[in-house]
C-alpha cells in the first residue's frame, strides 16, 4: 500500500505544463496559437475542442491524506481522450469527440428515496460545501486497463450527511443524465438507461468515496463525467457513475446498468480483484494506459491496492460469489 | 487484362497490404499508438486479418459476375496469405503482450475463454491453407481435393466473425458489418452452386 503522507503542493501546481504538454498537445497548442494569431479563433476550437475545456478556470483544492503518493499521474491528455462513456458513443475516442453536446451549467442533483426531506442541490452550492481536496487515484477499468488519476473533490460521505438518510437506508443509487438530445447514442446503445449505479451504505460512507468536480485541478471534462461524478477507486471503473443527476436512499439493492445488462459478468460490488476473472478474460494483469506497449502489463492488486481501507467492509464475505 | 498490367497491380497492392503494418511501426516508434499501444496493435491487426479474409473470399463471386473480372482469381492468394499474416501477428499479440509467452496462461485462455478458444481455432483453419497455397501442392493434391480444403476459408472467416462478436460488450454491435458481409458471401457461394447443380440436371438430361 503506498498512502503515505501526500505533498503539501497540489500537482495542479507542479504538473500542470509539463505534463499535460506532451508532445502532441504542444503540436496541438502551437497550431492553434498560430490559427488564433491569424484571427481564426473558430477554426481552433473546431479543430480541438479540449482546447476550450483547458482553458477553463481552475479549482482550488488542498492536499489529502487519502491521495495516493508513488505513483505516475497518466497524462490529462489520455485521461481525456481514452473514455468509456456510452451516452457519447462506444468507441473509447468517442466521448472526447462527442461529449461537447454535454449541457453542464445549469446542472443539479436531485435527492429523493429515504430521506428526512426530499432536496434538490444546485451544482454551484455543492462544490462550496466542504473544501476540495487534491485524490491521486488509481483507477482500474473492468477491460483490464489503468490509470492514474489526480482527482479534485470531496469525501462522497460528507454530502450525503447533508443529505439526512433515514436510519432504514441501506443502499444508495446514482443515476445519470438520460437526455438523448444531448446524448444521441443513449438511442442506439441496448442498455438499460438511464445509467444506474448503486453501493452499500457503508461503502458509501468510506471517506476513500468522492464526490468529484474536477481532474489535474481543473473542472471535470464533459467526457469524464462533468459536471459531477463519483470515483470509487476500488471498484471497476464502470461503478464511479458519471454526470449525476439523482442520488437515492433506498432500502432494497437497486439496479445497476452493467450488472442488468450481463449479471455474469458484471457483479454489484465489482472490486478489484485479481482472483475473480471476468467470464471473458483473466484480471490478474492490466495494461498502463501511456505506458509503451512493450511495458504496459502490470499486476492487477487485490482492491486496487486499497484494501487498508476498504478490506474490513467484505469481511466474512465470499468474494467470489459476491464479486 | 494484359499481362503487363496484371504485373503492375502486383505491384501496388502487395505494398498496398504492408501499408497497416508500416503505419503501425511508424505510430510504434514515434510513440503514436494512441493511449493504449497495446489494444490498438490488437485491434488492427485483427481488423486486417477480418478484412482481408472477406476481401478474398469476395473474389471468387465478384469475378463470376462478368467474364471481364476473371483476372481478380490472380489476386485471390496473395490477399488469402496477407489475411494469414495479419492473423499470424494478431496471435502473436496476445502471445506476447498479453500473455508474455508464459505457455500456462495461454494454456488456461485457450480452455477457458471462449472468444479466444474460437480466435486459435480460426488461425489454425488458415494454417493449411498458407501451407498449400503454392502451385506445387495444388499438383500434388489435384485441384478438386485442393478446392475443397481451402473452403475452409469460410470457416475461418465465420471462426473470425463469432470471435469478434465474443469480445465485444453485450449490447454492442459494432461487429454487424462484417457480419452482414460474410452472410452475403456465404449466401453468393450457396446460390450459384444451386444454379450449377441445375445447370448439370438439365445438362444430363439433354445428353
Amino acid at each position: 500500500m503506498l498512502i503515505r503522507k501526500p505533498s503539501d503542493i497540489p500537482s495542479s501546481e507542479i504538473t500542470a505544463q509539463a505534463d499535460y504538454m506532451d508532445r502532441r498537445k504542444f503540436m496541438a497548442g502551437a497550431a492553434a496559437l498560430g490559427a488564433a494569431a491569424l484571427g481564426a479563433e473558430r477554426l481552433s476550437n473546431i479543430a480541438s475542442p479540449q482546447q476550450a475545456v483547458q482553458a477553463d478556470t481552475k479549482l482550488t483544492t488542498i492536499p489529502s491524506k487519502y491521495s495516493t503518493t508513488g505513483v505516475t499521474p497518466t497524462s490529462f491528455q489520455d485521461i481525456t481522450t481514452y473514455n468509456n462513456f456510452y451516452e457519447f458513443g462506444t468507441e473509447k475516442s468517442d466521448p472526447a469527440r462527442n461529449a461537447w453536446r454535454l449541457q453542464t451549467s445549469p446542472w443539479s442533483i436531485k435527492v429523493d428515496g429515504l430521506v428526512k426531506q426530499k432536496k434538490t442541490f444546485d451544482i454551484d452550492a455543492l462544490m462550496k460545501l466542504r473544501p476540495m481536496e487534491e485524490r491521486v487515484y488509481r483507477h482500474r477499468c473492468v477491460e483490464a486497463w489503468s490509470m492514474v488519476i489526480p482527482w479534485a473533490g470531496y469525501s462522497l460521505s460528507e454530502f450525503i450527511k447533508a443529505c439526512e438518510p433515514l436510519s432504514n437506508a441501506r443502499y444508495v443509487q446514482f443515476l445519470s443524465l438520460d437526455n438523448p438530445k444531448e446524448e444521441p447514442w443513449i438511442k442506439s446503445v441496448d442498455l438499460h438507461w438511464p445509467y444506474s449505479e448503486g453501493l452499500r451504505m457503508d461503502e458509501a460512507m468510506n471517506p476513500l468515496t468522492l464526490l468529484t468536480f474536477g481532474l489535474y485541478g481543473q473542472p471535470l471534462p464533459k467526457q469524464d463525467g462533468a459536471p459531477v461524478r463519483v470515483v470509487l477507486p476500488w471498484k471497476y471503473g464502470f461503478k464511479s457513475a458519471k454526470s449525476i443527476v439523482e442520488v437515492r436512499f433506498v432500502k432494497d439493492q437497486p439496479r445497476t446498468t452493467w450488472n442488468e445488462s450481463a449479471p455474469n459478468e458484471y457483479g454489484f460490488y465489482s472490486n478489484v480483484n485479481p482472483n475473480v476473472d471476468h467470464p471473458r478474460w483473466s484480471q490478474k494483469y492490466e495494461r498502463v494506459i501511456g505506458a509503451p506497449f512493450w511495458k504496459a502489463r502490470q499486476p492487477t492488486l487485490m482492491f486496487n491496492g486499497y484494501g487498508d481501507q476498504v478490506a474490513s467492509l467484505y469481511q466474512g464475505m465470499d468474494l467470489r460469489k459476491n464479486f | 487484362m494484359p499481362r503487363r498490367f496484371l504485373v503492375a497491380l502486383k505491384f501496388v497492392v502487395f505494398p498496398a497490404c504492408l501499408v497497416p503494418l508500416g503505419l503501425l511501426v511508424y505510430r510504434g516508434f514515434t510513440n503514436a499508438l494512441g493511449p493504449d499501444p497495446v489494444a490498438t496493435i490488437t485491434h488492427t491487426t485483427g481488423f486486417c486479418t477480418l478484412y482481408l479474409l472477406l476481401i478474398s473470399l469476395a473474389i471468387t463471386p465478384v469475378r463470376r459476375l462478368s467474364k471481364h473480372l476473371a483476372w481478380l482469381i490472380r489476386f485471390r492468394r496473395m490477399l488469402g496469405l496477407f489475411a494469414f499474416f495479419y492473423c499470424t501477428l494478431h496471435l502473436f499479440t496476445w502471445i506476447w503482450l498479453y500473455s508474455n509467452f508464459d505457455v500456462h496462461i495461454m494454456l488456461h485462455d485457450i480452455g477457458k475463454r471462449p472468444f479466444i478458444t474460437m480466435g486459435m481455432l480460426g488461425w489454425t483453419l488458415m494454417l493449411p491453407l498458407a501451407a498449400t497455397s503454392t502451385a506445387w501442392s495444388i499438383r500434388k493434391l489435384g485441384g478438386k481435393r485442393w478446392l475443397m480444403l481451402h473452403r475452409l476459408a469460410y470457416f475461418a472467416a465465420i471462426a473470425g466473425v463469432i470471435h469478434y462478436w465474443w469480445i465485444v460488450k453485450t449490447g454492442v454491435r459494432t461487429p454487424w458489418k462484417v457480419t452482414v458481409v460474410l452472410a452475403v458471401l456465404l449466401l453468393a457461394r450457396m446460390v450459384w452452386t444451386a444454379m450449377d447443380a441445375a445447370r448439370r440436371r438439365k445438362v444430363a438430361v439433354a445428353v
